[in-house]
């Protein structure tokens, strides 16, 4: 049992950190790319300095999500390998598959993108940083696709004790992940797009570099509201699936122990009791939990009790409700990040358009948090979709606590968790700096010096290098 | 032949293109400990495999994900049995992969030296412990009726699989050398040279007492005889004639020779395993092969159908890569970019 837990906490939490980098390497590399196709166009040399500013927080975030992701690839079979012994011949395709198509395009092209920029023409050297942008988020399509199988298995039929393939097209069409895929998508614009909104307004508000910043911002908020209103109807969508694909699911994001009445109201905040299974001082929104789940005002959403029972029914004796209170306010927290990122396009844009923004001191210093707020939504959305679909690893084909690998003892899990977290913390730690010091050096720092002229006895260079 | 011995063969070109590719990363990440005597002549190294080494780590990437789904059994028990050497692994990969981009942001003695011991720790653990693991993979593990490998310190780590580890250290390092001298200009494509003569014996040397070890450790020469012992006198032939290359200073055909001894001993530990690909040491009843292990036809047909696609496409793309980046080197080119 210790291992489960072990190695659950080690995926999630290697997971969660992957994707911290992962959502700003999509969403930067697509807006990289826009300026610079607007450099290519309109031949303004101020977009060529905005192109290579921004990425170089992107090249440095490149390098942690791809590193922190060759654990996600190998951890498989590492802490589960009867979980790869059971869906391998279904879910391994698809890491393949974004290996050979997505891996191979971006890491290539990023190659020549960096160290191209005086020997390709330049629609050659954009196409490059394009190709990127398409590889990063085919690698996404890619991984959803191995996602979604977890959640709304298809395509597959048991043989010889474990899932075999039977349709790669309906691994593919999964209704899951052309309802996840766009999600992420819009998820990892908006956090491209309020790193770079945030950043920008921070140099606004000490008024420098505006030509730059005042395009840069612009961009970015166009952007992010394009992602926000994305995300809004993507995760619309989304509930209105889970309601039939994982009633369970749902209903422990709503913290709803006995069904609803009809129409269905959303609860907006309560108190969760999981010990006599109630939810008090609920603050409720009538009609919307069942324009949520059905797109229309009218509909009853069955309960946790009820689809309990009707679980038993169909997979024997166990506990089939997840942790209700993790999935409500996961739910609760992503959402409400959204709905603040939506407003916050809103009122920057319609400043924009009355020729405000620059001066508007007050909204610019509350996009400086803001840059936090996607990757909160990010990590919450993600932990009430993984949380939420528990005891199953495989939604009603394979438990979590059966999927561990036999061979692994708990002690092995809990030195690769200490050595990883470990490891974590200082990429953290030192990102973290590299970011704060672009920031501080601004987009006229000289790009490169020579190392071995420099003073060995630098104390900030030693004082930080020491963390 | 059948799909799963096709697939078989499509992951051993993927390790073996890892290690050809990636074989000169390491040996350039060794280089600049090992060879490199001063900061720009660390940057040069650096900078001759900084468009390449990210696209030739995902040779090994790409392994994993076809193992994973061509044969997930064989996957799933030898990623699990060998937890620890993996977690070793991939910290030393982890660390690797972010030196290249963090070492030149801060310009402090202690920061750079910092990343450069990443990039060193990181570029020679790697290819010590791939060696470890495709020795030990011959040589025969403890696994289970189950298919589950319970292996201890000494089935992993033990005279041969030392030999093992050391011998791809060296290979790598000999072909980084290589590497060097074929894309540096300047004097460091001299010392490069010079280098590689210096450890050539010592490197002939381990290779040759690891293919005798082999013989003595494992079944490969008693089952695989016919092809191995060719496989092998090839090797050595390809070595004896890198010297003269060497002396002559044909630093292109040295590369290649490098690189082909590289393939060869690494195809010779897949030759030795077919049919199998994990040997049970406690019971020959345990081993998994490429028809136990594998998928089933329908998702190995899919998986073909993607490779037969992809893998001309990507191969396209990277050939081109090396042919923009054909130039050497330079101090001068140090500060262009």
């Amino acid at each position: 049992m210790e291992e489960v837990i072990l190695a659950r906490i080690q995926f999630a939490s290697t997971t969660l950190f992957h994707f911290i980098f992962v959502p700003l390497s999509i969403g930067l590399v697509f807006i990289i790319a826009i300026m610079q196709t607007m450099y290519v166009i309109k031949k303004n040399d101020i977009y060529l300095k905005m192109t290579k500013f921004w990425s170089i927080f992107f090249l440095i975030n490149f390098a942690v999500g791809v590193v922190t992701g060759i654990i996600q690839e190998f951890q498989f079979g590492m802490n589960w390998s009867s979980y790869s012994r059971f869906v391998g011949d279904v879910f391994g395709a698809p890491l393949a598959v974004e290996a050979l198509a997505a891996f191979f395009l971006e890491s290539t092209f990023i190659g020549l993108w960096i160290f191209g920029w005086n020997k390709l023409p330049k629609k050659l050297h954009l196409a490059c940083i394009w190709l990127v942008s398409i590889g990063t988020i085919m690698s996404a399509f890619w991984i959803l696709a191995a996602n979604s199988f977890m959640h709304n298995p298809v395509g597959y039929t048991i043989q010889n004790g474990r899932a075999e393939m039977t349709d790669f097209l309906a691994v593919l069409t999964n209704p899951k992940l052309w309802v996840a895929f766009p999600h992420t998508i819009f998820g990892s614009f908006a956090t491209g797009a309020f790193f770079i909104a945030g950043v920008s307004a921070w140099y606004l508000i000490k008024k420098k570099d505006i030509e730059i910043f005042k395009r840069s911002i612009a961009i970015s908020l166009v952007i992010g509201m394009v992602a926000g209103l994305g995300l809004a109807f993507s995760g619309h969508a989304q509930a209105t699936y889970l309601m039939h694909a994982q009633p369970m699911k749902m209903a422990a994001a709503e913290g709803l122990w006995e069904d609803s009445g009809d129409p269905a109201a959303w609860t907006l905040f309560a108190n969760i009791d999981t010990e006599n299974q109630k939810s008090t001082h609920r603050i409720e929104i009538p009609y919307l939990l069942s324009y949520l789940a059905y797109s229309e005002f009218s509909g009853k959403v069955e309960g946790m009790n009820t689809l309990q029972e009707k679980m038993v029914e169909k997979h024997g004796e166990g506990i089939y409700v997840p942790p209700v209170k993790t999935t409500f306010w996961s739910f609760r927290i992503m959402a409400g990040t959204g709905g603040i990122l939506i407003l916050l396009s809103a009122v920057g844009l319609f400043l924009l358009w009355r020729k405000k923004l620059v001066s508007s001191i007050p909204y610019l210093k509350w996009l400086i948090p803001a840059i936090f707020l996607p990757f909160i939504g990010n990590s919450f959305g993600w932990i009430m979709s993984e949380i939420g679909r528990q005891p199953w690893v495989v939604y009603g084909l394979m438990k979590t606590m059966d999927a561990v690998s036999p061979n692994v003892s708990a002690g092995q899990i809990l030195f690769s968790l200490i050595a990883f977290s470990v490891i974590y913390a200082c990429l953290a730690i030192v990102m973290v700096y590299l970011f704060i010091r672009v920031i501080k050096q601004g987009p006229h720092a000289k790009p490169k010096e020579d190392v071995s002229a420099s003073d060995p006895f630098d104390l900030g260079g030693v004082q930080h290098a020491a963390k | 032949m059948q799909l799963s011995e096709l697939w078989f063969v499509l992951v051993a070109v993927l390790f073996v293109g890892f290690l050809f590719l990636e074989g000169f990363d390491f040996g350039i990440g060794m280089s600049t400990k090992f060879l490199a005597k001063n900061e720009q002549e660390k940057q040069m190294l650096i900078k001759s495999i900084g468009p390449f080494w990210d696209a030739n780590e995902v040779w090994l990437i790409t392994a994993g994900g076809a193992m994973f789904a061509a044969f997930p059994h064989w996957y799933a028990t030898l990623f699990s049995g060998y937890y620890l050497p993996f977690v070793v692994l991939l910290l030393a990969l982890i660390v690797r992969g972010v030196s290249f981009e963090f070492r030149e942001k801060v310009q402090s003695k202690l920061w750079v030296s910092v990343w450069d011991w990443s990039i060193f720790i990181g570029s020679i653990l790697p290819p010590f412990l791939l060696g470890v693991m495709f020795s030990s993979l011959i040589k025969g593990l403890p696994i289970d009726e189950e298919m589950n490998m319970y292996a201890g310190f000494t089935d992993i780590i033990n005279p041969y699989t030392l030999v093992g580890g050391l011998a791809f250290v060296l290979l790598s390092y000999l072909h980084g050398l290589m590497f060097a001298s074929l894309k540096i200009t300047g004097s460091l494509r001299e010392k490069s040279k010079q280098m590689a003569l210096k450890i050539y014996f010592v490197t002939g040397l381990v290779v040759v007492i690891f293919v005798i070890l082999t013989g003595v450790y494992t079944q490969a020469f008693v089952e695989k005889g016919w092809i191995l012992y060719p496989l092998y006198g090839l090797t050595v032939i390809l070595y004896l004639a890198l010297y003269p290359l060497l002396r002559n200073k044909k630093e292109g055909f040295s590369f290649t020779v490098t690189g082909l001894i590289m393939v060869l001993v690494t195809s010779s530990f897949f030759i030795a395993l077919f049919p199998n690909v994990l040997i049970s040491s406690t019971d020959l009843a345990n081993n998994l092969t490429v028809y136990n292990a594998s998928s089933g036809q329908y998702s190995l047909k899919i998986m073909t159908f993607v490779a037969a696609t992809m893998i001309p496409i990507v191969l396209g793309y990277t050939i081109w890569s090396y042919y923009i980046f054909r130039k050497r080197v330079s101090h001068k080119e140090l500060l262009e970019d």
